[in-house]
């Protein structure tokens, strides 16, 4: 047992300040005992002799400074873990919020977890189906890769989202599960996502936490990292192929901005810490595959870019560390495509080892690279349309006019429960293609 | 004297409070878990120290214990065809160590000090001996025989040298008698500080390109062996594929390929690949010249900044034997967001977006390390530096781009617009530079005689009109242009369809070598004078389109195989016939 501590020395938003006890160690879980009963969960992120810093989580309303009492843990921030977690629904920070009661650990797990060895990682090759014609055809997602989508305010990735979770879960002979972290989420968010997994009768297979809108903001920088302790255990104990979607990055990003400008720290763009960066790297790296496990983590991070800006620090840094990036356009949705992929800035890093031959179907790249092409020439003269008028232009210019309205309405496209195979979506992309080269 | 004692955590910066006496980048041992770290900053007894490890689980009044020597790395045998992380701790063996996940408090030599090797002397008894007198050799791969170097200052006589036959790197191989009367026990290993560059006898002038099988960079940018070069692209551009390329085919000895806070599924493709490539020169897998340091953006960052002087230690180590060495850091700007990390933990005071006051002066440190050199035992090494940069937001006007521009003599300048229609690689042919061309032109002339530096200067300059041309028609449409104005485009347009493109994945074409590319470049601006005279005979451009001759020229890279340069001057007769064919009947039909 350890020795509780009566009162701090100094409360700042989220953190509070504490007479350095004996023996504790850096981030070290504690606990603070309100008079009122309540307990709130923190850890120790900066020690000295005189103080230890402490982040609560749970946000520091109502804490008293001379009698809450705070107790050492004697261990880092851990979440226990067990297979039961399956179809439960937890808070933020890793407790059972749905009223079926606290689960049975198998084990406990620090929720920082540890770098893959770059040496033990299996390279990502399998191709995961997603029935979604644009990601399957032109930014493949490959089993151990992480693939966020960048969107904005008001565009709809939760249906993408949730037409990706559905589209992927096709091999039933598979352990197949899915970890969901929300955070900042509004209501009506976490209920969409409920339906859909219902709907999509993966509901059992889903282990979700849950930080909305309304629960402390400091919580949201638990519940990635809880999220996907819950994900490595799922893949990398019991062999289940995992599918994390971690919704929204923005807002977790501005949780940790919110806590570094508290704590004092020298900020660099637009307020956020130096350390963004590296903090992201410890949430997406943690996808993969591992040497000789048979399970694997695919991350697919939902972030809406601030004003649409994807040079803004959030969907910059992540496009950094990701393997691709697949991103909503604004002009797309105005224009009752749906998903409204803007597929020539989006893209796949591990798509060329995951296709053709073998996986896919041998020109797969090939059509794939000359629809790149030839959107990307439709662009050009889109603009120049704009210029001179429709009228003005060349017959060929006209084809490829006539392309690109194609290929958005058609094979971008897609109709709810309208699920397309890859030979259906490459054929597809194929017969579009012919407009232009007959 | 007392010993130090941890006073101080946040994060991978420990304060040590006690009177032992640290010097600046002292290497101490954290705690009971003995985590490496550096002594960073000396404030009367407090040290400040960076820990290369996760510090979580770190107690207040634990002992740090000195080394009092600074962050070094073991030299010797063992190290090509390794994967190491930033302080040079081999990452296989940490795999058996402790699993898939990295573990902390595990401190392992980068070389295995048990592995026998097969020494052969190369000095025998009474032979003088100086500093980087070459002892004897190993061979370390079927590549890289691996020159065993007198480590020491003082010079002597060969007093002793075993024969040959196995040994381990910590053997006594030998002895020396100094001039002093000292006697100095000779090994195969040595140990170096990082941040210190190995010394050399002089420097000698960058005039031999490092041919990498990339038409952009040897044409149009090439990059001398003992240079530096810079790749600033967004993400998504291409600057790891291209740094992956330029370790594949560049015609380096060894290759040192930093990961520094990349992703570490890149470092398993590299890990996947390289032993099935063959390296063009030797036959043998590519694995075979190669060492990675893999410093990951998930592992610790203080390790993440000493990864790129490890990697360049080791690379002058190997330039000290004789071989033409070429690093590549990806990334760079990773590299400075560690100093930013480590900088604003110091609280000490920023200059621009954060980063330190520092960062230029290491930045031109680093990159000052490379250099063509004659070595103190007479051999010519090179260390060739490549940094990518991944600048924020993609904006090239940010700190750690610009910096390094100052500091570096190529400059390939990655294109999102071009990244997203697939032209790879995609350096924009516009921003990029190559300040080596005055000092390269001699080698290209003698190799490749002067007509080359002439084509290259005339597809520079149509790479220019080119746009121009281009901003003109986006404001009154592309018809209105004269007919040699129109034939520019076409021509640009296969420069960079048939010339300029090049793919990493097509067996003909991800690695091109130089006859083949100068002969390509001549057939194109050959192809440009020839159409150039129809079109002034009154031909419309159209016409010459018709012929097939463009489309035929963009086949060429992925249709003629490399070596066969007979068949590309059949290419080329069959072209001049098509446009003999039609000038004829253009003629006849005028007539």
């Amino acid at each position: 047992m350890y020795i509780e501590y009566l009162g701090l020395e100094r409360i700042n938003g989220p953190l509070v300040f504490l007479k350095t006890p004996e023996g504790i160690s850096f981030e070290e879980q504690v606990e603070l005992s309100l008079p009122n009963g309540e307990t709130r969960l923190g850890n120790v992120i900066m020690m000295d002799e005189n103080v230890t810093t402490i982040q609560v989580y749970e946000g520091t309303d109502q804490i008293p400074l001379r009698s809450v009492r705070t107790k050492r843990k004697g261990k880092p921030l851990s979440i226990p873990l067990a297979q039961s977690m399956l179809g439960r629904i937890f808070d933020g920070a890793g407790r059972p919020i749905d009223g079926l009661g606290e689960i049975q650990a198998e084990e406990e797990r620090d929720i920082h977890g540890s770098p893959i060895n770059p040496v033990a990682r299996e390279y990502p090759r399998n191709f995961i189906e997603t029935g979604i014609s644009a990601i399957d055809g032109l930014m493949t997602l490959i089993r151990g890769q992480k693939l966020p989508i960048f969107s904005g305010s008001g565009i709809n990735h939760n249906e993408l989202a949730s037409r990706m979770i559905a589209g992927a879960n096709v091999n039933k002979e598979e352990k197949f599960m899915i970890c969901f972290g929300l955070m900042g989420a509004e209501f009506e968010t976490a209920e969409f996502f409920q339906k859909s997994f219902k709907q999509n009768g993966v509901l059992d297979k889903v282990v979700m936490f849950q930080n909305l809108s309304n629960d402390p903001s400091i919580e949201r920088i638990l519940t990635p990292k809880v999220t996907l302790t819950c994900a490595e255990y799922f893949a990398f104990t019991l062999g289940y192929q995992v599918l994390v979607i971690l919704t929204d990055m923005t807002a977790y990003a501005e949780s940790l901005r919110e806590v570094s400008t508290l704590k004092g720290e020298i900020p660099s763009r637009k307020g956020y810490p130096g350390y963004l960066y590296s903090d992201f790297a410890s949430i997406y790296e943690r996808a993969g595959r591992i040497k000789g496990k048979e399970g694997s983590i695919t991350e697919i991070p939902i972030l809406t870019m601030p004003n649409d800006d994807i040079s803004h620090p959030i969907p910059d840094l992540t496009g950094y560390i990701t393997e691709g990036q697949i991103v909503l356009s604004r002009d797309l949705a105005q224009k009752g495509i749906f998903p409204p992929i803007q597929i020539l800035d989006s893209l796949s890093r591990l798509m060329k080892d995951g296709i053709g031959k073998g996986y896919t179907k041998e020109n797969h790249s090939q059509i794939a690279n000359q629809i790149f092409a030839s959107y990307a020439k439709t662009q050009e003269i889109r603009a120049l349309a704009k210029v001179l008028g429709e009228k003005e232009l060349s017959q060929t210019d006209q084809l490829y006019l006539a392309f690109g309205k194609e290929l958005e309405e058609q094979f971008i496209h897609q109709d709810k429960g309208e699920r397309r195979s890859i030979e259906e979506t490459l054929a597809l992309g194929e017969k579009i293609l012919g407009l232009l080269y007959r | 004297m007392e010993p130090k004692r941890i006073t101080q955590i946040n994060g991978p910066v420990v304060v040590a409070t006690g009177e032992e006496d640290f010097a600046m980048h002292d290497m101490v041992y954290l705690g009971e878990e003995h985590t490496l770290g550096e002594v960073i900053k000396i404030d009367g007894d407090h040290s400040v120290i960076q820990s290369y490890e996760d510090t979580a689980g770190m107690k207040l009044n634990e002992i740090v214990q000195g080394t009092h020597e600074p962050l070094s790395v073991w030299l010797g045998p063992g190290l090509i065809g390794n994967v190491f992380d930033g302080i040079e701790r081999p990452l296989a063996k940490l795999k058996e160590n402790s699993g898939p996940f990295i573990k902390r408090g595990v401190n392992l030599p980068g070389i295995d000090l048990t592995k026998k090797w097969t020494f052969k002397p190369l000095v025998k008894v009474g032979d003088e001996i100086s500093y980087h007198t070459i002892l004897g050799t190993v061979v370390e791969t079927e590549s890289i025989n691996h020159q065993i170097l007198y480590p020491h200052q003082e010079r002597g006589i060969l007093c002793e040298i075993v024969n040959q036959g196995e040994y381990t790197v910590k053997d006594i191989i030998g002895k020396v008698k100094s001039e002093t009367g000292e006697i100095i026990s000779l090994s195969m290993a040595q140990k170096w500080p990082i941040r210190k560059q190995r010394p050399f006898a002089q420097r000698l002038p960058a005039t031999i390109p490092l041919l990498t099988g990339q038409r952009v960079i040897d044409t149009l940018f090439p990059l001398a062996k003992g240079g530096t070069a810079t790749i600033p692209g967004g993400f998504g551009t291409g600057k790891t594929m291209l740094q992956h390329q330029l370790a594949k085919w560049s015609d380096a000895d060894i290759i040192i390929y930093i990961g520094c806070g990349e992703r570490g599924n890149e470092m398993t493709q590299v890990l996947e690949d390289f032993p099935q490539l063959m390296d063009p020169k030797t036959g043998r897998p590519l694995m075979d010249r190669t060492i990675l340091i893999a410093n990951t953006s998930n592992m610790p960052v203080a390790a993440r900044e000493a990864s790129i002087y490890t990697g360049i230690t080791i690379a002058e180590y190997y330039r000290d034997m004789g071989y033409q060495v070429a690093v590549m850091a990806d990334s760079t700007s990773r590299w400075a967001e560690a100093l930013r990390e480590i900088s604003g933990r110091l609280e000490e005071m920023p200059a621009e977006e954060g980063f330190p006051s520092y960062l230029p002066s290491r930045l031109s440190e680093f990159y000052g390390r490379a250099g063509r050199t004659l070595n103190y035992n007479q051999t010519e090494g090179s260390v060739t530096i490549i940094g990518a940069v991944s600048p924020q937001g993609s904006d090239f006007s940010e700190p750690v781009t610009q910096n390094t521009r100052r500091f570096v003599h190529v400059f390939w300048g990655l294109d999102r617009e071009l990244a997203y229609s697939r032209h790879y690689p995609a350096i924009n042919w516009m921003i990029s530079y190559s300040e080596y061309i005055d000092q390269l032109t001699d080698w290209y002339e003698q190799k490749e005689g002067e007509e080359f530096i002439r084509n290259r200067a005339q597809m520079i300059e149509l790479l220019n009109e080119e746009s121009e041309l281009n901003e003109i028609s986006k404001v009154v449409g592309q018809d209105v242009l004269s007919e040699d104005k129109k034939l520019v485009l076409m021509i640009c347009e296969s420069i960079k369809k048939g010339f300029l493109q090049q793919s990493a994945v097509s067996h003909i074409d991800m690695a091109v070598p130089l006859d083949k590319q100068v002969k390509m470049l001549k057939m194109i601006i050959d192809l440009y004078s020839k159409t150039l005279d129809l079109v002034q005979k009154g031909i419309p451009v159209s016409k010459i389109q018709e012929t097939g001759i463009f489309r035929e020229y963009n086949k060429i890279k992925d249709e003629v195989p490399n070596g066969n340069l007979e068949l590309l001057r059949q290419k080329e007769d069959e072209m001049e016939k098509k446009l003999k064919e039609l000038e004829r009947s253009y003629q006849d039909h005028l007539g």
